[in-house]
This record gives C-alpha cells, structure tokens and sequence, in this order.
C-alpha cells in the first residue's frame, strides 16, 4: 500500500471520531443558529409565527435605533469590566498568599473555592434573599456595624451592585486557581537571582511574576470576559427579572425580555446576532493583541 | 534572602488576616442559607445572624419530601442529567481524541468553530431551538429538554479532554499498534482506562450543566410533573416569606452532593484548565 492511502484512511478515521460530536453540534448548535441569522432577517413575531417572511436589515437596524440597546451595552460593559477587575484581582491577590509557605493551605484552598462548586441559580437566589432590605443579611450587617440600610433591589444602581456583588463571590475562586497553578510552575530559582540582583519585592512582581502568569492568565480572562458579558443567570435572578422596572438588564437578560416575554422573534434573534459579533470581534482582537492563540491551542 | 516562600512576622499576620477575611466571604451564604432551613416554621422572618437560631429543627427538610413535589423535581433532574453525561462523555472523548492525535484537513476551523460557540448568547440558540422543538411537538417534554441540553457542555469537555490525552504519550499507542492491536482497540483498551481523571471531569461537568440549569428550562418546561430542580426551587420564591425555609432546605440538598464532588475533583479539573496554556 502506499503512503498516500495509509494517510486517508487516518483521515477517515479521525472523522469517524468525530462525527458523533458533530452530528450532535450540527443538530443544536449550528442548524439553530443558521436559523437565527435567517430569522433575525424576518418579521416573525407572535402575530407572524407561522406566516412570517423576510424583511431585509429591519431588525438590525430596529436595535441600532433603540435607546435601550445603547444603554444595556453600556451597563453591559461596565457590568463585565468592574466583575473581570474584581475576580482577577482578589484571585491573584488569593493565589499570591497561598503560593506562600501557609499552613492550612488545602484547607484555605477548599473552602476559598467553595463559591465556585455552588450551582449558580442558587447562589443567585440565596443572595436575593440577603440583599433582602428588611430581613436579608447584608443589611442586618450593615445595620450593626454602622447603623445604615440600604434600598438594595428597590433602586435600579442598588440592584445593579447587589448583582455585581453576588457575581464577585462567585466568581473570583476561578481566577484564584488559574493564577495559583501558574505561579506554581514559576521556578523558585527567577527569585532567588532576583534577589542577588538586588531587586525589590514590587520589581520581583512586574519583572517576573507577572510575565510569567500572563499566558495562563490571557485565554482566563477572556473567557471570564464571554461567561461574564452573557451572565445571564445573576442578573436576571438576583434582581427577579431586571427589577426596579426593567432597568436591571444586561443585554442577554434585556433580548431574552424581547424574545419570551413579548415574543419579537425577529427583532431578539437579530439583537442576539448583534451581542454575538460584539463578543467575538473583542476576543479575537484580544486574543491577537496578546499572542495568545498559541497558548489556547497548546 | 532565604527561601522565596517564606513570609515574615509582620507579612503572615497580613497574610492569615487577608484569607481569614476573603474565607469569611466565600463560606458565610452557605452557612445562612444552612441556617435559615433550621429555623423553625413560624420564626422564619426574624432579624437575627444566629448560625444556629432558637428552636432549629428539621421541619423545612421533611415537608419538603413528604408535603412537596420535591421527589418529582429529584427525579427529573436526575433522568435528565444521567441522559446528557452518558450522551456528552460519549461524544467528548472521542471528539477529543481526533483532536489531539489525528492531523486532517479542517482540523482548526473545527477547533475555532467549537471555541465560538462559547460566545452566543444562549438566546441565540434558545430562540431557534424553541421556535423548533414546537413545530417539532417537542415543546414541553423531556425529550426536548435533553436535545437542548446535549451539546451545551461539549465545547469545554471536548477541549479539555484533548488537552488531558495531549499529556498521554504516543508511544503507549504506537506500542500496541506495533503488536497489531487496531486504533479503535487501543482507544478503548489503552488510552480511554488512563484517561480515567479527565473522564470524571467530563462526565462531571456535563452532569453539572444540566442539573444546574434553570434558563432553558423555564423557557422549554411548562407541566410541573416536568419540573426539574431549578424550576422547582425558583418556584419557592414567588412566595418567599411563606418559603424561605423551603428553598433553604432544597438548596442545601440539592448543592450538597455536587459541591462535595466538586471539591473532591477540582485538583484534577484546574490541571486539565491549565494543561492547554501551561507549558512544561
């Protein structure tokens, strides 16, 4: 035989194992979202669920024109950037400590992660409860240790923040254990000569640690980035379907409103497209800035 | 100076104090929630930060299986949950498997595609996929919600159990080749048994996405006999004052199990995250 059939009949073989993955993708994954575009390009809504056909860029620019878009994308980013702030930085801050010659370490790192283990709907839910204004735990802290109250999920930026901070508590383990199994396999021996060098414990950090740690913490982040920007269970949980008035929203809970509560298929399915290129235009850029396609592809 | 690990006097208090703190933060939600179900029925709205409150007892927990649909929920989630690990173990390991071992065309485009659809919002797919499982009459039903769930976990699991066999070296298939064993045999019989780790990981995580997943589920279940946890558990809330210890006692059964497997597979799912970006 010669080589050149050796070599389709691995080829063959490669795609026989991953056929059933594929069939399965291409079944939920990729003919739904073949749908989406097409539907994001009709007038289907609940009058139109049957009998709906295409309409052109309507819907896109429907979204474009919408105040609402305008202001959820920018809670939206504000949302991600101050939780991606927060869980990277308690999370190197964390790692940094337990990297050090700690005792108890396992049992600080197994309860430190505990957030993380907790099903993310009832984290959302139990925090409700303690942001709860009258009864809930936050403010009968807040109460004792300083005598204030405070209107949690009544007023739309009390709500926004008691989001925030349940999405803090919950997220931070995470980064925590990226950073810690990347400063594990930095080799005692950078610091030692640093310290011949003469070098101070802030220059130790810029020069060495966090070099070293950025190619194990870019493709965190960016994950952290998407599973953020679409966090859709906090948000909508925590403030019971975007209350006050519908002002709590991120833009996947504000499409998922359009989608299920007032049946706008089209006009979600396009708002959807929209968060979509949003996300991946920013990682790609993201990822190519940082050079770090080498590393997610290991 | 000496070894690079060592804190001084002054940089442990700092240190123990930080995590003490941050601990206090992670564990302090459970331990509420633990001590809301014990309150008893008529003292479930108090002001009090007891861990312990007076009169604790394990009402909320018995009526929740013996006056509510609980059991239902239980069951639900759990048929449900075992379906799409069987389904997603399945698919991960081999997927994974072509991934880290075979070079044919296409074989990055596939790659990215698996890594993009990690960005769709989940309306993206829930729209098109409720718009179809109703024209397919598959709305409200369990069938439905398992095709739903099916591929929700793949991306990860199947990047990860590359990353895992990536670690596994060539020459263990290439030695059982050689004694003329085929590549779908040393696939069963060499690689997946020492991919063992990696395989609890997956089959955990799959498991995990479904039984935690409330989204799809509200939009896909409408019969309560259909309930799963989420839905059910959710369902306490709209009477929070007359449910609170309802809910407590179902989360702290429900996050139990998994938090506890979780904990005990996590070394195992941190180096099978790191595995891909950590080098050497």
């Amino acid at each position: 035989m010669a080589s050149g059939s050796k070599f389709n009949s691995t080829t063959r073989l490669a795609y026989l194992f991953l056929l059933p993955a594929f069939l399965v993708m291409g079944l939920v994954v990729f003919y739904p979202f073949v749908y989406n575009v097409v539907v994001s390009f009709s007038n289907m809504n609940l009058t139109h669920f049957r009998d709906w056909e295409i309409t052109g860029f309507g819907n896109y620019l429907q979204v474009f024109a919408d105040n609402s878009f305008w202001y959820f994308f920018f809670k939206t980013v504000l949302w991600t950037v101050l939780n991606l702030v927060f869980h990277v930085g308690i999370g190197v801050f964390l790692a940094l400590i337990l990297n050090k010659n700690i005792k108890g370490k396992s049992i600080y790192r197994t309860l430190l992660i505990l957030p993380w283990a907790v099903p993310q709907y009832i984290t959302a839910l139990t925090w409700r409860g303690m942001f709860n204004a009258e009864y809930g735990a936050v403010n009968l802290f807040l109460n004792d240790l300083f005598g204030i109250e405070i209107a949690w999920l009544s007023s739309e930026w009390g709500a926004f923040t008691a989001c925030l901070i349940t999405n803090i508590w919950l997220g931070f383990p995470f980064m925590m254990v990226i950073a810690l199994g990347g400063l594990q396999s930095i080799p005692d021996s950078l610091y030692e000569a640093a310290d011949i060098d003469g070098a101070s414990p802030w220059q130790k950090f810029r020069q060495i640690t966090l070099p070293m740690l950025k190619p194990v913490m870019v493709p965190a982040i960016v994950l952290g980035v998407i599973w953020t920007f679409n966090n859709f269970n906090v948000v909508w949980l925590v403030s019971n379907g975007g209350e006050p008035s519908e002002t709590t929203h991120i833009l996947v809970s504000w499409v998922y409103r359009a989608a299920f509560f007032y049946y706008r298929m089209g006009y979600a399915a396009a708002f959807s497209m929209i968060i979509f290129l949003i996300l991946f235009i920013f990682s790609w850029r993201f990822i190519l800035k940082t050079g770090a396609t080498e590393n997610v592809y290991g | 100076m000496a070894n690079p690990r060592e804190l001084s006097l002054k940089g442990k208090i700092g240190a123990y104090s930080v995590l003490t703190l941050f601990t206090i933060f992670a564990i302090y939600p459970v331990l509420r929630v633990f001590s809301i179900s014990l309150r008893p029925g008529d003292r479930l709205l108090t002001k009090s930060l007891a861990i312990i409150p007076d009169g604790a007892n394990f009402n909320a927990y018995i009526s929740l299986f013996t006056e509510e649909p609980f059991l239902i929920w239980l069951r639900n989630s759990l048929l449900i949950s075992i379906v799409v690990t069987i389904v997603g173990v399945s698919l991960a390991t081999t997927a994974g498997y072509a991934f880290s071992r075979f070079k044919f065309p296409g074989k990055s485009s596939a790659m990215i595609a698996i890594m993009t659809t990690q960005m769709f919002p989940v309306s993206i797919l829930l729209l098109p996929l409720f718009i179809l499982l109703i024209n397919l009459r598959l709305y409200d039903s369990f069938l439905g919600l398992i095709i739903a769930y099916s591929a929700t976990a793949l991306p990860f699991t199947i990047w990860q159990m590359k990353g895992y066999y990536d670690t596994i070296p060539y020459s263990l298939e290439e030695a059982a080749m050689i004694d003329g064993a085929s590549r779908t045999y040393t696939f069963y019989k060499v690689i997946l048994p020492l991919a063992l780790p990696a395989l609890a990981i997956t089959a955990l995580f799959s498991f995990m996405t479904a039984y935690s997943e409330y989204l799809v589920a509200v939009v896909l279940i409408q019969n309560t006999d259909y309930f799963t946890l989420p839905l059910g558990l959710k369902s306490f809330q709209s009477s929070m004052e007359a449910s609170w210890g309802l809910y407590s006692a179902g989360a702290i059964i429900v996050s139990l199990p998994v938090v506890i497997l979780f904990i005990f597979l996590s070394r195992w799912l941190i180096s099978g995250l790191t595995l891909g970006s950590v080098k050497g």
